[in-house]
């Protein structure tokens, strides 16, 4: 399968839009239909390498989930991006096991919560950690108790 | 089997209760004791003998000698955090050579007299940090290397960076760099050796020489 052949196989998924040109081939997802599309990436599709998953934090537009999966076989490479605004949302687990520490990581940074995750905890900092240090509104001194 | 109530502590004043870190500052004024616990009893035989008339003899001797053993083996507790522990290492390899100090890195908390806090303290460390140094038999010191430990360095403003190691032990060196070369931690150590000099157990503290780089 060919770059080409998975852009347009992507942009029949219903409510995904694919945007820029080449690899890696950007698609924008509803939450909703995230757990389909990274289905669709891994059997349709053959991106078999998962990659990684992060958030990005757009202030008041909320947070955006990202996950980059390749296709190391016909080298091309698929960039899921949920829309902004994502508190909540499935998670890959289930097709791509490499995404359980990555999912655990997003949760302890910026607090996204992944359901169907088999153990959603902190993987970083300690348990008792109040809040969560990348996103925007956290504050850069906030002080944590007794070494801060 | 009597079993003894925990001993009291300070109370940790909850940050949401406070408005500002000037604040929090003022309340959290927790400090582990430092330097050599002795007894009171201790402390008031030799305040006798060095107030007797000529006792001073005995005892400034007495202390010359205890502070010559103490500084000609001090021994550094190999805790390495970071990458001025790559410095640290070079400092205790054949090159640098403490060991014509009297100084044998030593792996274990409980045979060792000094911690060179070698890089960044996170706040995860940090309680870890404590517990190594709460292991180390007293007379203890602590050398606080480069700009991480000093101060929390570049990484001050990170959201997990203790900042500055003083806030979890107390500190008797500082060698600034980032990180400092083995030169610098090396007089940095030759400065604590200085400072062991001039301790006193009994009577008045001395003065230590002031001491340009």
């Amino acid at each position: 399968m060919t770059a080409d052949r998975a852009r347009e196989l992507l942009a029949t998924v219903t409510g995904v839009t694919i945007s820029g040109s080449g690899t890696p081939i950007v698609a924008h997802v509803p939450p909703e239909r995230w757990l389909d599309a990274a289905r669709f990436a891994k059997d349709t599709l053959g991106c078999a390498f998962f990659s990684f998953l992060t958030a990005v934090d757009w202030k008041e537009q909320g947070l955006e989930i990202v996950a980059w999966v390749d296709n190391l076989d016909d080298r091309f490479s698929v960039e899921l991006r949920t829309k902004p605004g994502a508190a909540a949302c499935a998670s890959i687990v289930p097709i791509y096991r490499g995404a359980d520490w990555m999912e655990r990581e997003c949760f302890d940074m910026f607090g996204v919560r992944f359901e169907g995750h088999p153990g959603l905890r902190r993987i970083l900092l300690a348990e008792d950690w109040e809040g969560h240090p990348l996103l925007k509104s956290y504050a850069v001194d906030t002080p944590h108790p007794p070494y801060r | 089997m009597e079993i003894k109530a925990p001993v009291p502590q300070i109370p940790v004043p909850l940050w949401k209760d406070i408005k500002d870190l000037q604040e929090w500052e003022t309340h959290h004024q927790r400090r582990p004791d430092s330097g050599d616990k002795h007894s009171t009893l201790f402390e008031q035989v030799t305040e006798g003998i060095h107030n007797f008339p000529g006792g001073f003899a005995l005892t400034t001797v007495a202390d010359g000698f205890f502070n010559w053993a103490r500084k000609s083996s001090v021994w550094p507790v190999s805790f390495g955090l970071a990458c001025c522990a790559i410095e640290m290492m070079a400092t205790f390899a054949s090159r640098f050579d403490v060991e014509r100090l009297g100084m044998v890195p030593w792996a274990s908390p409980r045979h060792s007299d000094l911690m060179i806090v070698s890089g960044t303290v996170t706040i995860k460390m940090a309680p870890m940090l404590e517990r190594i140094y709460d292991q180390m038999p007293d007379p203890k010191w602590v050398v606080s290397m480069g700009s991480c430990a000093n101060s929390g360095g570049p990484f001050r403003h990170g959201y997990h960076v203790v900042k500055g190691v003083d806030r979890v032990v107390p500190v008797d060196v500082y060698v600034p760099g980032c990180p400092p070369p083995p030169e610098s931690l090396l007089n940095g150590l030759l400065l604590l050796q200085d400072q062991i000099a001039h301790f006193r157990r009994t009577g008045q503290r001395a003065e230590p020489t002031p001491k340009v780089d």
